[in-house]
C-alpha cells in the first residue's frame, strides 16, 4: 500500500509539470497580454512594466524562474492586475472560502443523495421511491447556474430571508450557495445509489442473509452497504472536481470572495501568474482526490489490492 | 431682562449647542438625517489597488478619492475647488504652477501633510522602478523632464517638482497646459505617505498599515468581496463629513446586483442593460440618468494595406455615418437615456460647444437620401454591392448595436456586412494592429476638457486606431495647447472629422444608476462622475 502511494506521488510530479508547461503555452498563445488595455500604454512605460515583471526575459528564462521560485521559495509570483498583492496572498485568502463552500456542498450532495437513494431502494415502488426518483431527476436538471438565480429570486427578493451574497462567516451566507452547488450532484448520486442498492438487494448473498433470518437493518448496513457504494465511490472523484469548477460560478454569482472570481478575472485580464497559480492548485487537488478515491476503493472492495 | 426671556435665551443656546440637534439635520438642505450613515454600493470588479500612484481602474479611483486628497477637488458640478491646496498661481506663460497648501491638513496618523509629500508622490509616480501603469498620465501633464525620467535617463529627483517650503509646492512644465490644475484632481497626483511606504513596502495599502489624508480610512478589505472605509477623524474638514462608513461590494453580475438593490442591500447600482425603460416606469424616483463624459463610436481603418480599399473613399465613409439612425439606436436598442452623437466630444464637456455639423441638422430621411447618393457616386449600387466586416468585443449590448447598424447599412445602402465578435483582449490586439475594417470603440475622458477626446485623432497618438492622418488637425491641436481659449480650435477639428469621418460617432453615454431615495448629495451634474463620499448623506426615512 505504502509503495503504491509513493509510486502514485512520483507519477503526479511529471503530471503537474506537464500541466504547468501546457497552461503556460496556452496562456502565452492567447492574444493580448496583462498590460493591453483600451488605452494602449506608451512603449516606454510598457517596457518599464515588463521589466518589473520579468517579461522582458526570453520565454524559457521566464518559465525557469517561475519553476525556480515555486520549488525554492514556494513563491508563485506577483499578480499583474492586483498590484498590492501576490498570488500566494490571493490563494491564501480565496481558497479557504472556496473550500468551505466546496466541502460543504460535497458533504450535502453525498449525504442527502446517498440517504435518499437508499431510502428509495429499501422502499422500492412505494410513494417514497417515486418521490425520491422524481426529486432526483428534477435536481439533476437544475445545474448551479439555474439554481442560483432561482434561489436569490425567491429567498432574497421575495421572502427576504437570506442575504444575496458575500461571505460573512455566518451560516446564513452559506445556505444558498451550498444548495445551488450541491443540488444537481445530489440528484445524480441519489439515482446511482438507488439503482446500485436495488441490484445489491437482489443479489445471492443478500438472499442468503435473509434466509438465515438476519434482521433487515443488519443486512443493509453490514452486508449490502459496501458493495452498493462502489459505483457511487467511482462517481465521487468527478463530483469533487465538478464541485470545484462549479464553485467558480457560485463564487462569482454570490460574490463569496472565493477563488472563482480571481480565476475567471485572471483569465480575462491575462493575469498570467494568478491564472497559472490557481490552475496548478486545482490540478494538484484533482490528482490528490483521484488518489484518495483509488485508495478508498481498496477499503470498500476487498478484492482490490495494491 | 425678564426671567422669561432669559429662559428663552438659555433654551435657544442649549438647543444650538446640542450636538444631537446639529447631527440630525443636513447643514445646508435642512433634511433630517438618518441615524445610520452607511453608504453601500456595488462595484463590478475587485479594484486593482488603493495605492494612488498605482491605481488604474474606476472602482479603485473611487476608493482612492475618499482615502486621499490631492491638490484640488471637484465640486458637484465638476468645477475646481480647493483640496489640500487653498490656492494656486501661474507665471505669465503658464509653465510654472505654484500651489499653496493649507496648514491644517493631516495624515490619519496625525502627521501634517507637507509639500514634500507631493514631491515624493509625483516622483514616485514616474519612477521606472515602481512602473506605475498610470505614469502616462504624468507624461500628458507635461511636467519638466518626465519623459527622460520614465526612460531611465534621469533620476526621479530630476522631475520638475519642488517643495519651496512646507506648504508651497511648485511644478514646472515643459509646455504650457491651460487645464493643468484640472488634472490634479486625478488619483495619480495624490500625496503619498513616505514613511509608511518605506516601512511596509507593497503591503502598505493593507488596512492595518495604510495611512491616508482623505476624509476616510480603509478599515476592511476582503478581496473580491468588499472593502470598507470609515471616517478619518484627522481629516481637516472632518466636521463637514456626514457619511460615517462606506461599503463597496464586489458583484460581478449586474442582474444579481439589481436583485440585491431591490432587496435593500445596496444604496446604488448600475441599471442592467435593457432594463432602463421598465425601471423608469416602475420606480422613476430611483432611476438616475445624466450625461457622462464618454463616447461610443466606430473606428474606420484608414490604412492602405489592411483596411477595406473602399473605405479610403471619403464618400463611402460619409455614407456609412449618415445611414446610421442614431435615434433608433438610443431609443430602441440601448434605451438607457443615451444621447445621439454626430460629433465626437460630448456636449457635456466643460466649455465645449458642439459645432453645427451638417448631418446633425438633417432629418434621418435626408441623411438616408444623401447616403444613397454618396454611395452611388462612389460606384456602389445594387449590382455592385460593398462587402464590409464589422468587429466588436463580445457583449450583448455591442452585439445588438452592431446588428442594428448592419441592418441599416444593408437596407439603405445594400452593403453586405459580416459581423464578428472577439474576446476583449483579442479584440484590443486586432484593433490596435489595424487588422479590421470597421471596429467598435468607446472612450471616456481622463479630464474634463475636449482635448482628452480629440487627441485621439492626432496622427501621432497611440490611441488613433483608425490611423487617421491630417496635418491640419495636428496643427490645430498642437496650437490649442498654448491658447488661452482653445475652444475654436476644438470646434474646427470636430468639423474636419465630421467631414473626413475617420470615426463614426454613434452616441454619448449616460449615467445609468438605480439609487435609493434616501441617498442625498449625489453629484449628478459631475460628468466625469468623480464623486466623494464626504459630500453624500443618508436621509431619515
Amino acid at each position: 500500500m505504502l509503495s503504491y502511494i509513493i509510486k502514485r506521488i512520483f507519477i503526479a510530479i511529471p503530471t503537474v509539470f506537464i500541466l504547468i508547461v501546457a497552461s503556460w503555452a496556452l496562456m502565452k498563445l492567447a492574444p493580448g497580454g496583462p498590460f493591453s488595455s483600451e488605452r494602449p500604454i506608451p512603449p516606454q512605460i510598457l517596457a518599464n512594466l515588463e521589466a518589473r515583471y520579468g517579461m522582458d526575459q526570453p520565454e524559457w528564462k521566464q518559465l525557469w524562474d517561475y519553476f525556480y521560485n515555486i520549488v525554492v521559495h514556494f513563491d508563485f509570483g506577483p499578480s499583474f492586475k492586483y498590484k498590492d498583492r501576490d498570488v500566494n496572498d490571493i490563494i491564501a485568502q480565496g481558497f479557504p472560502i472556496s473550500m468551505t463552500y466546496g466541502a460543504l456542498s460535497f458533504v450535502v450532495a453525498v449525504g442527502v443523495g446517498v440517504c435518499l437513494g437508499i431510502a428509495a431502494a429499501i422502499n422500492h415502488n412505494s410513494w417514497l421511491d417515486y418521490f425520491a426518483v422524481s426529486l432526483g431527476i428534477a435536481a439533476q436538471a437544475l445545474p448551479n447556474f439555474v439554481m442560483a438565480p432561482i434561489l436569490i429570486f425567491v429567498f432574497t427578493l421575495k421572502l427576504d430571508w437570506l442575504p444575496g451574497g458575500w461571505y460573512g462567516g455566518q451560516w446564513q451566507y452559506l445556505i444558498m450557495p451550498v444548495i445551488a452547488l450541491s443540488t444537481s450532484f445530489m440528484g445524480s448520486i441519489s439515482r446511482i445509489t438507488r439503482s446500485s442498492m436495488l441490484e445489491t438487494l437482489n443479489s445471492n448473498f443478500v438472499r442468503t442473509a435473509q434466509a438465515k433470518g438476519l434482521p433487515t437493518r443488519t443486512i443493509i448496513w453490514r452486508h449490502a452497504m459496501k458493495p452498493a457504494m462502489l459505483p457511487v465511490l467511482s462517481y465521487l472523484g468527478p463530483v469533487f472536481v465538478a464541485v470545484l469548477t462549479g464553485s467558480v460560478f457560485v463564487d462569482m454569482y454570490f460574490s463569496t470572495g472565493g477563488l472563482g472570481q480571481a480565476y475567471v478575472g485572471s483569465a480575462l485580464q491575462r493575469d498570467y501568474s494568478v491564472l497559472l497559480g490557481v490552475t496548478i492548485l486545482y490540478g494538484v487537488l484533482t490528482i490528490s482526490v483521484n488518489l484518495l478515491t483509488d485508495l478508498a476503493y481498496a477499503w470498500f472492495d476487498p478484492k482490490i489490492r495494491y | 431682562m425678564t426671567s422669561k426671556t432669559l429662559f428663552g435665551a438659555l433654551l435657544a443656546t442649549t438647543i444650538m449647542a446640542s450636538p444631537l440637534y446639529a447631527a440630525g439635520m443636513h447643514p445646508s438642505t435642512g433634511e433630517a438625517l438618518a441615524d445610520d450613515q452607511t453608504f453601500t454600493y456595488r462595484v463590478l470588479d475587485e479594484h486593482s489597488s488603493v495605492d494612488p500612484q498605482v491605481v488604474e481602474d474606476v472602482s479603485g479611483s473611487e476608493i482612492v478619492r475618499d482615502l486621499f486628497e490631492g491638490l484640488m477637488n471637484q465640486s458637484a458640478d465638476g468645477s475646481l475647488i480647493p483640496g489640500v491646496a487653498t490656492s494656486f498661481e501661474t507665471n505669465a506663460d503658464k509653465t510654472v504652477y505654484t500651489f499653496h497648501l493649507r496648514d491644517n491638513a493631516k495624515w490619519s496618523n496625525g502627521d501634517p501633510v507637507l509639500a514634500s509629500d507631493f514631491v515624493y508622490a509625483w516622483q514616485r509616480a514616474v519612477d521606472p522602478e515602481l512602473a506605475s501603469p498610470y505614469s502616462w498620465f504624468m507624461e500628458i501633464m507635461s511636467i519638466k523632464n518626465v519623459s527622460e525620467v520614465l526612460a531611465g535617463d534621469m533620476a526621479p529627483t530630476d522631475l520638475g517638482v519642488a517643495a519651496l517650503d512646507d506648504h508651497t509646492f511648485q511644478v514646472t512644465l515643459s509646455t504650457a497646459l491651460p487645464y493643468f490644475a484640472q488634472m490634479t484632481t486625478h488619483a495619480t497626483t495624490f500625496p503619498a505617505p513616505r514613511a509608511t511606504i518605506e516601512a511596509h513596502g507593497k503591503d502598505w495599502t493593507r488596512p492595518e498599515n495604510i495611512v491616508s489624508n482623505g476624509a476616510y480610512v480603509l478599515t476592511t478589505h476582503e478581496p473580491n468581496e468588499r472593502s470598507v472605509r470609515e471616517r478619518n477623524t484627522m481629516y481637516w474638514n472632518n466636521d463637514a463629513t456626514i457619511v460615517d462608513k462606506v461599503v463597496a461590494l464586489v458583484i460581478n453580475d449586474e442582474n444579481v446586483a439589481m436583485t440585491r438593490f431591490l432587496a435593500g442591500e445596496l444604496d446604488r447600482t448600475e441599471i442592467p442593460s435593457g432594463q432602463y425603460p421598465r425601471l423608469a416606469e416602475e420606480m422613476p424616483e430611483k432611476v438616475v440618468v445624466a450625461p457622462r463624459l464618454c463616447s461610443y463610436y466606430y473606428n474606420v481603418n484608414l490604412t492602405d494595406g489592411s483596411g477595406n480599399p473602399a473605405l479610403q473613399d471619403v464618400r463611402v465613409r460619409q455614407a456609412l455615418s449618415m445611414a446610421i439612425d442614431r435615434d433608433i439606436i438610443t431609443k430602441n436598442v440601448t434605451a438607457g437615456g443615451q444621447y445621439p452623437a454626430y460629433t465626437f466630444t460630448p456636449a457635456a464637456t466643460a466649455d465645449f460647444s458642439v459645432p453645427e455639423v451638417k448631418a446633425a441638422t438633417m432629418s434621418q430621411a435626408e441623411r438616408d437620401a444623401s447616403a444613397m447618393a454618396l454611395m452611388a457616386e462612389a460606384g456602389f449600387g445594387p449590382e455592385n454591392p460593398l462587402d464590409l466586416s464589422l468587429v466588436y468585443n463580445t457583449s450583448e449590448g455591442h452585439k445588438k448595436i452592431a446588428i442594428a447598424v448592419s441592418q441599416m447599412w444593408k437596407q439603405k445602402l445594400g452593403i453586405n456586412v459580416e459581423l464578428s465578435n472577439q474576446e476583449w483582449k483579442v479584440f484590443l490586439e486586432t484593433r490596435g494592429n489595424q487588422d479590421y475594417e470597421v471596429a467598435r470603440a468607446g472612450w471616456c475622458g481622463d479630464y474634463n476638457e475636449a482635448s482628452t477626446f480629440l487627441d485621439l485623432v492626432q496622427s501621432g497618438s497611440g490611441y488613433n486606431d483608425s490611423k487617421y492622418v491630417n496635418p491640419e488637425v495636428d496643427a490645430l491641436l498642437t496650437e490649442a495647447k498654448t491658447l488661452d481659449n482653445p475652444q475654436p480650435n476644438y470646434t474646427k477639428v470636430e468639423e474636419i472629422i465630421a467631414r473626413d469621418v475617420p470615426i463614426i460617432p454613434i452616441y454619448h453615454y449616460a449615467i445609468n444608476y438605480m439609487m435609493d431615495t434616501d441617498l442625498g448629495g449625489w453629484p449628478v451634474g459631475n460628468v466625469e462622475q468623480n464623486w466623494y463620499s464626504r459630500d453624500l448623506y443618508k436621509i431619515a426615512e
